[in-house]
This record gives C-alpha cells, sequence and structure tokens, in this order.
C-alpha cells in the first residue's frame, strides 16, 4: 500500500522540481486526405485534424486535475506535407495553403503546435518535396503554430547534400523573413538525420507513413527530479550515480506512461510510444546542464562534459525502458542551447563552444539544438554545419538534427529572447573558414559501408 | 485494500490548527467519500496528513469534490490535494 512518504516525493517532483509530463502529442495521418483538388484537399485536413483532435485539450485538462500532474503542451503531428499535397499543390504558395490550414486547425482544438510540414529527402527529392521544402519560409512567416521538419539523410541512404545545401538557403530566407522579431520563425524548422516516424517533440515531430490512422505519443520531463535526486549522492562512486538516475528516470516515466493510457483510453486513440527524453526548460532547476554540473562539471562544456552526458543519456534509457512497454522517438537528452538556463550559463562563461556542442551530439539525442548564430553567416557554411550533424548520424546510426537561428543583424555578443519555454541565447561565434567548394558540389553523400547489413 | 489503484489519495499539508480532521472528515462523510486510511505526522509545526478513500459512491464528480476541498483548504490555511491514486502506485511499485 502508497505510503505517505511515497505520496509526498511525487508531490514534491511536481511542486518543487519541475516534474511534467512535457507534451501529449496525437499523431493524425492524413493519408485519406489527399485529393488533386487544392480547395479539397484543405477541407478535407481541415476536418480531419478537427475531428480527431477535438477532445484533445478537454482529455489533457481532466488528466492534468485527477493526478495532479502538469501537461505543459497538447501538440498534433500530421503526415509529411509534402506527400500530402503532392497531387494538389503545383507552386509553393499552394503547399503554403495548407501550412494555413494546419494552423487553423490546430487553433480550433487548442493545440499549441502542430507539425508535419515535412519533406522526407534523404536520398532525392522530388517536385513536391522541393516546391514544399521552398515554402517553408513563406509558411512559417505566416502562421503561428506549424512546425516544418526535413528528413536529409539517413544511415541507409546516405547524405543528399543538394538538399543540405538547399536548406542553408532556407533556414537564412525563413531568418530574413522575421528579422524583425531576432529570426525566431527559424526556431519552427528542424532537420534531421533517421529522424523518427513517432517523435511527439517539437519542431521535429511528423506522423510517419510507418503508422496507423491516429496514435498518442507522450513526451515526459524532468531534468530538476534527476537533479535534486543526484544531490543526495553528492561524492559516491558511479554505481551510486549511476543507479540514482535509473530509479528516478523510472518513476518519471512512469508518469508518462500512465498519463499517455489514460490519455489514450479517454480518446479512443491507441497509444504509440513513450518518449523518454530529459527535456529542459529555462525555467530555474529544470536545467540538464545543471545535472552535468552536479556529477561534478564547473560547467557544461568543461572537459569531461561528453563523457558525464553519454552516462547520464544511458541510464536514463535504462530506468525509463523498464518502465514503459514501448520506448520511441528521440529518447535521449536534450541538449538546448535557449531553453536551459544552464546551458545559457555555460556560454556567457565560455565554458562552451559550437565544436563541444557537436561533440556531445554524438552521445545523446538529439543535435544542434536552439543554438543562435550571427546573421551574416553564410548560407554555405550554414550548409556546412548542417552536413557534419549529419554525419554524425549517419555513421553513428542514430537521430541528430540541426535548429539553429541565424539571427539577422544580430552578432556575437548579442543575445537574443525567444519568449517563453523557448528562452534567449547568446549569439554563438562560428567558425569563419569557407566550406563554399564542398557545399556547391552536387549530388549526396553514399551511405556507409556498416549500413550494407544484408 | 492490497490494490489501491481505483482509489483515491488526499493529502493534507499547513499549519497545524484545531479541527483539521474534523473539517475533512465532515465533508467527505456529507457526500459519502468513504475512508480507508489515514496516517498523519506533525513535522515541526506542520501538519502532513494523507488519507486513501474510495470515491466510487460520491455524491459529486471527482472535480466538484476537489473544488470544494480546495475551499475548505482556504478556509483553514491548508493545502488540500485530491489525486487518483494510481499516479503513486505507478510511480513506487513496479
Amino acid at each position: 500500500m502508497i505510503n505517505i512518504f511515497e505520496v509526498n516525493e511525487t508531490n514534491n517532483m511536481v511542486e518543487h522540481e519541475n516534474l511534467d509530463v512535457r507534451t501529449i502529442t496525437i499523431g493524425i495521418s492524413l493519408l485519406s486526405c489527399i485529393d488533386s483538388d487544392l480547395k479539397k484537399l484543405n477541407q478535407n485536413i481541415y476536418e480531419c485534424i478537427t475531428g480527431v483532435a477535438k477532445d484533445l485539450a478537454r482529455v489533457a485538462k481532466e488528466i492534468e486535475a485527477e493526478y495532479g500532474i502538469p501537461i505543459v503542451n497538447k501538440r498534433i503531428s500530421v503526415t509529411p506535407i509534402a506527400l500530402i499535397g503532392g497531387a494538389a499543390c503545383k507552386t509553393s504558395e499552394d503547399f503554403a495553403t495548407i501550412a494555413d490550414t494546419m494552423d487553423r486547425a490546430a487553433e480550433a482544438v487548442g493545440a499549441d503546435l502542430i507539425g508535419g510540414y515535412s519533406a522526407l529527402v534523404s536520398k532525392g527529392m522530388t517536385k513536391a518535396d522541393e516546391l514544399l521544402i521552398r515554402s517553408i519560409p513563406i509558411a512559417l512567416c505566416r502562421t503561428k503554430r506549424v512546425c516544418s521538419s526535413v528528413n536529409l539523410a539517413s544511415t541507409k541512404t546516405g547524405i543528399n547534400m543538394d538538399a543540405v545545401r538547399l536548406m542553408g538557403e532556407i533556414l537564412l530566407e525563413v531568418a530574413e523573413r522575421s528579422k524583425d522579431r531576432d529570426s525566431v520563425d527559424c526556431m519552427k524548422l528542424v532537420v534531421f538525420c533517421n529522424a523518427p516516424d513517432d517523435n511527439p517533440f517539437m519542431a521535429g515531430a511528423f506522423h510517419g507513413v510507418t503508422e496507423a490512422d491516429a496514435v498518442i505519443n507522450v513526451g515526459v520531463s524532468g531534468p530538476g527530479v534527476v537533479k535534486t535526486a543526484l544531490e543526495k549522492v553528492r561524492g559516491e562512486n558511479f554505481e551510486v550515480l549511476c543507479e540514482t538516475i535509473k530509479r528516478t528516470a523510472f518513476k518519471v516515466t512512469r508518469v508518462g506512461q500512465l498519463v499517455a493510457q489514460e490519455a489514450s483510453r479517454r480518446l479512443g486513440i491507441p497509444f504509440g510510444i513513450i518518449d523518454l527524453s530529459l527535456a529542459p526548460t529555462p525555467a530555474i532547476g529544470d536545467s540538464v546542464a545543471d545535472i552535468l554540473r552536479e556529477i561534478g562539471l564547473e560547467y557544461a562544456g568543461a572537459p569531461g562534459t561528453t563523457a558525464a552526458l553519454a552516462m547520464l543519456n544511458d541510464q536514463v534509457k535504462k530506468g525509463g525502458v523498464m518502465a514503459s512497454s514501448y520506448v520511441g522517438g528521440l529518447s535521449g537528452a536534450f541538449i538546448p542551447v535557449s531553453e536551459d538556463q544552464g546551458m545559457i550559463d555555460s556560454v556567457k562563461a565560455g565554458a562552451i563552444t559550437l565544436e563541444k556542442l557537436e561533440a556531445m551530439t554524438c552521445v545523446c539525442s538529439v543535435g544542434l539544438d536552439m543554438i543562435a548564430i550571427p546573421g551574416d553567416t553564410k548560407a554555405t557554411t550554414i550548409s556546412g554545419m548542417i552536413a557534419d550533424e549529419m554525419a554524425l548520424g549517419m555513421v553513428n546510426q542514430k537521430t541528430t538534427a540541426a535548429r539553429l537561428i541565424p539571427v539577422i543583424g544580430k552578432g556575437v555578443g548579442d543575445t537574443v529572447e525567444f519568449g517563453g519555454l523557448f528562452g534567449y541565447a547568446p549569439i554563438m561565434p562560428v567558425n569563419r573558414y569557407s566550406c563554399d567548394e564542398f557545399i556547391n558540389r552536387t549530388g549526396r553523400i553514399p551511405a556507409p559501408i556498416h549500413s550494407f547489413k544484408n | 485494500m492490497e490494490n489501491t489503484a481505483d482509489k483515491t489519495i488526499i493529502t493534507v499539508v499547513g499549519k497545524d490548527t484545531v479541527g483539521i480532521i474534523a473539517k475533512v472528515c465532515t465533508y467527505l462523510s456529507e457526500n459519502g467519500i468513504n475512508v480507508l486510511d489515514i496516517s498523519q505526522t506533525i513535522v515541526s509545526g506542520y501538519f502532513n496528513m494523507m488519507m486513501i478513500v474510495d470515491m466510487n459512491r460520491a455524491a459529486k464528480s471527482f472535480v466538484e469534490c476537489q473544488k470544494d476541498l480546495d475551499a475548505i483548504g482556504e478556509q483553514i490555511g491548508v493545502s488540500i490535494k485530491c489525486q487518483r491514486a494510481e499516479i503513486f502506485e505507478k510511480m513506487h511499485r513496479i
């Protein structure tokens, strides 16, 4: 039977250590909406999304109240729009009308964000893929809730360098269009290697074609809970440290599992996966960098950071896997810069560089995330940074991503405010040497030798 | 009582004063809520109580009871939480 200490421990996690369910995300297949008439297509999409997700906000609120666990975001992910709009969209503007529809539908059902304005181009781009990618700047600047992602590479297919080159230009265009708001729309755009089909986290969520009509995916959080647990084992050996992380990850994930099952039951939509990610927010005491400091680093970025992060990530998975029957999505520690106060402190102290962040992405999910860079960074340089991140994912058979924010009109030493959960970020210096000739080669980088497993 | 999964946990935390348990229990009995277990401690003047209750035959909905208990808590200067027991079961039991 439950005792008073266990009840207090759980409630303390919520009240003082920022334990929450970061997101309930409904994945919705739009394949049945496809039509060659654009107007009809948009109408189908609106009806499909608002039909399936109509009770999302209400159910999330009920679960929140009955279990006493905050549910921070209610989100929707849909089938990559490049596949859905291909038959109807002849121009980039045609595609952008679908983004408008997604935005309206998300607002109608009270969803915070909607992901899936996406294209999967890891080997090649269809005409529709290219039109969608070129429409991203238009779509993101005139919608509020739509998030976009592009899968540029995979271990099985290699890296589509034509798409990598294009995305460097597109990212700068998104930045330029929102330059009066510190290029903030770049936050809603992410590029991937090995993108998962069931990721509940934004901006990279989309509902993969391998998925059923609708599915509930849940992302948990809890860096603050892990940090507090580790405060009690200062100076202990690695065995004790690892055991403590595992136990804590188990508890956090169990809450996610319970919420996912309840949401699934009440909405009548099958449960997909729990994403085990440690997702930080700018709130004090909700930081992954602070866990690294608690493990024994003066700042995240100090020598030893990659090893500490690798250990943390692995223990979170080992504890989490035990707590849920289905684990998927990104599942690892997130290391965004702007969304993590400890990480911001590291940048300000000069303790962490882009190169160190890149090394850290080899051992955790997901990638170079929420990093503000100077607005005068060249498109080819951005593509070079993306290509590096894609190569890490491709060779290490893991998901990697890049969400960079070139802030037009600002440079190193300036700070940008993104607001709310997205925090703020000091602009980080980028290596100034050119990679023009590398990026301007056409074609793709072949799949690595160890992908041939058949 | 082995399985508390379909039960509700009420926690009361705040400065100790006369009649906290009486107030809460009066409300519960008036609304058909059966108390299965109570444990209570006082730590440096702070009152800390947990009750396991059965709300299956409650006169009001879960959310209404939550609101009422919230109001009672405010009256006597304590915080009263009402949560489904499953969340604690799941977190602390394999």
